[in-house]
């Protein structure tokens, strides 16, 4: 056991030393966040007045955009295993004596890192879209965000797992990231939409970690925040499962 | 012991079987090679033995832990260079080692000496801080092989060692490989498509075509069973020489050819000289002879029917070169 978790360490490490050497690619991803808050938010804000909406549209979308800086960072991470693939280092691990799912877990806490970094800078920086946010309630926000990362983390690690390319890594992403976000209530209340969307959203573990944040933020939410954090807690152990699952397949 | 025992191991692709029933045993300490062309099965019974690739039927043993029940015990106790480039080349050496360290759990006391001394062991030590991405073909290969080595495994892997390496860095690696299994008293397995390699490293060498072992015995023995020798005689009438010759008892086979006779005769250095006295008694002028004592590239001739094919023989560097700059 101590044997495993030295393994989970060193794994992670190795993420944590790569991800400071290109922290160039952090600064830039922080900037993704902020064009949706301040453009999107600010120029969508001021034309729309739904009773609905009552704290403001730029505070209503904020956590939002944390679930969506989670979702992207944490998925596009298992890209990791590909380029580890593509440059013969996976084989380094694989045969390494630790166990497939010391493996799993090591890389997704390494994404999980990274993605709840920005997450934290954001509610930082929250202040400059006009969101007041206070420190205890940040502090209850990490464990959310970190539920969140490692769920969607491993989803990307499975992703990886199965594609042989990049291409192909991408292209699902594309496939997974956009639907995920727009189905998880991030831009909109969920309350007053079409039935199919509503169905549709509360099948998407992201609803359940936009509204455990926005609970806490502004006090607004679908679900109870014990039933969010039950639905992430599930998603996540599930996601782990079945990707150590697959990581312990052998050709 | 056997470092390594193999019990009736094969591995099937669909319709192609790699390894067909193969049962060897190697002795602690020797090293080991597995020779064929490419594609014969080699690197498919090494990845079963480091059991990255399991068996479809068969059993073996590593180190005594059999690869199937006691896979976490083989990979403590085994080291493995591949083929292909395995460093992580955006960290440093020393970073690449200590990733190593930990995974085999190294306990940390011992960790820092001991990185020391396996870079120290492959002439690393002034590089130990600089990023892999700045080394060349050898020196990481030389990483490579100190990583390998780092956690005291018992027997070290190596697949094609030098494949893709120019000739002087193919020197220095098998240098480095003769002085590993010196001082760290290893078992090496490994597997090779060069015969110059094969001979000059192995004592023990298995030939292996099609997944099955066609001979298996030391580089002396299996060289000195091919009974002659070539003998090489360039003269302006070699058809001349072939009919004067022929019916001698020592000449195993004979062809002429424009302006050379090709020969192969039983004690070749002792027989030259039968050949040069019957050319003169027959007036005919030896311009020079050649005398070839027979290479693993004949021993492989004769037990596979066919010359080791040299081409896929891709160069490891430049596919290196190529994916890294799309990076």
């Amino acid at each position: 056991m101590r044997k495993e978790l030295r393994g989970v360490y060193s794994i992670w490490l190795r993420e944590i030393i790569k991800f400071y050497r290109e922290r160039i690619h952090f600064a830039s991803a922080m900037t993704t966040p902020f064009l949706w808050l301040i453009i999107f938010g600010g120029g969508m804000g001021i034309n729309l007045r739904t009773g609905v909406i009552t704290s403001g549209y730029n505070v209503f979308i904020f956590p939002g955009i944390v679930g969506m800086t989670l979702l992207f960072t944490s998925m596009r991470s298992g890209i990791s295993v590909i380029w580890d693939r593509e440059f013969g280092f996976l084989k380094e691990i694989l045969v390494s004596p630790i166990s497939r799912t010391s493996i799993v877990i090591g890389k997704a806490l390494g994404g999980a890192t990274n993605a709840l970094l920005q997450g934290t800078l954001l509610l930082l920086l929250s202040f400059i879209v006009g969101v007041h946010i206070s420190p205890l309630n940040m502090i209850r926000i990490i464990p959310i965000m970190l539920l969140i990362s490692l769920g969607f983390d491993c989803f990307g690690l499975f992703i990886a797992s199965i594609m042989d390319s990049f291409e192909g890594f991408q292209t699902i992403m594309s496939f997974i990231i956009m639907p995920t976000f727009f189905l998880s209530g991030a831009l909109f209340p969920l309350k007053n939409a079409p039935g199919w969307l509503q169905t549709l959203s509360a099948l998407n573990p992201m609803t359940y970690g936009v509204d455990a944040i926005r609970g806490i933020i502004i006090d607004q939410s679908q679900y109870s925040l014990n039933f969010d954090l039950l639905v992430l807690l599930v998603f996540s152990s599930f996601m782990l499962f079945i990707t150590s699952w697959i990581f312990n397949i052998k050709k | 012991m056997y470092a390594i025992e193999t019990t009736n191991l094969t591995k099937k692709y669909k319709t192609l079987t790699a390894v067909n029933n193969l049962n060897i045993k190697v002795e602690k300490g020797k090293i080991f090679g597995l020779l064929g062309p490419n594609g014969a099965g080699k690197s498919t019974i090494l990845s079963m033995l480091c059991t990255i690739v399991n068996p479809t039927s068969g059993s073996a043993t590593v180190n005594g832990y059999d690869i199937i029940k006691d896979s976490a015990k083989v990979r403590q106790s085994i080291g493995i260079v591949f083929q292909s480039i395995s460093v992580d080349d955006r960290l440093t050496a020393r970073e690449n080692l200590r990733f190593h360290a930990m995974l085999y759990d190294v306990p940390s006391k011992i960790m820092g000496g001991r990185i020391k001394e396996v870079l120290q062991l492959v002439g690393l030590t002034d590089r130990a801080d600089s990023l892999v991405r700045t080394f060349s073909g050898g020196m990481v290969r030389r990483l490579e092989m100190a990583r390998g080595l780092l956690h005291n495994p018992e027997i070290l892997f190596l697949d094609e060692p030098t494949i893709g390496l120019d000739p002087q860095t193919r020197e220095h690696i098998w240098d480095y490989i003769r002085t590993l299994a010196e001082k760290e008293k290893l078992t090496i397995i490994m597997t090779t498509h060069y015969m110059d390699e094969a001979d000059l490293l192995c004592n023990d060498i298995a030939i292996i075509d099609q997944g099955v072992i066609k001979i298996r015995d030391t580089p002396e023995h299996l060289k000195g069973f091919l009974a002659g020798d070539n003998i090489i005689v360039r003269t302006k009438f070699p058809d001349q020489l072939a009919t004067g010759l022929f019916g001698q008892d020592y000449i195993l086979q004979m062809q002429a050819s424009q302006g050379t006779l090709s020969l192969n005769v039983k004690q070749g250095s002792m027989n030259a000289v039968r050949i040069i006295n019957s050319a003169q008694d027959l007036h005919i002028v030896v311009d020079s002879i050649d005398i070839e004592e027979p290479t693993l590239h004949d021993v492989f001739l004769h037990h596979t029917g066919r010359q080791i094919r040299e081409e896929g023989d891709d160069n490891f560097i430049s596919m290196y070169k190529r994916k890294r700059r799309g990076r």
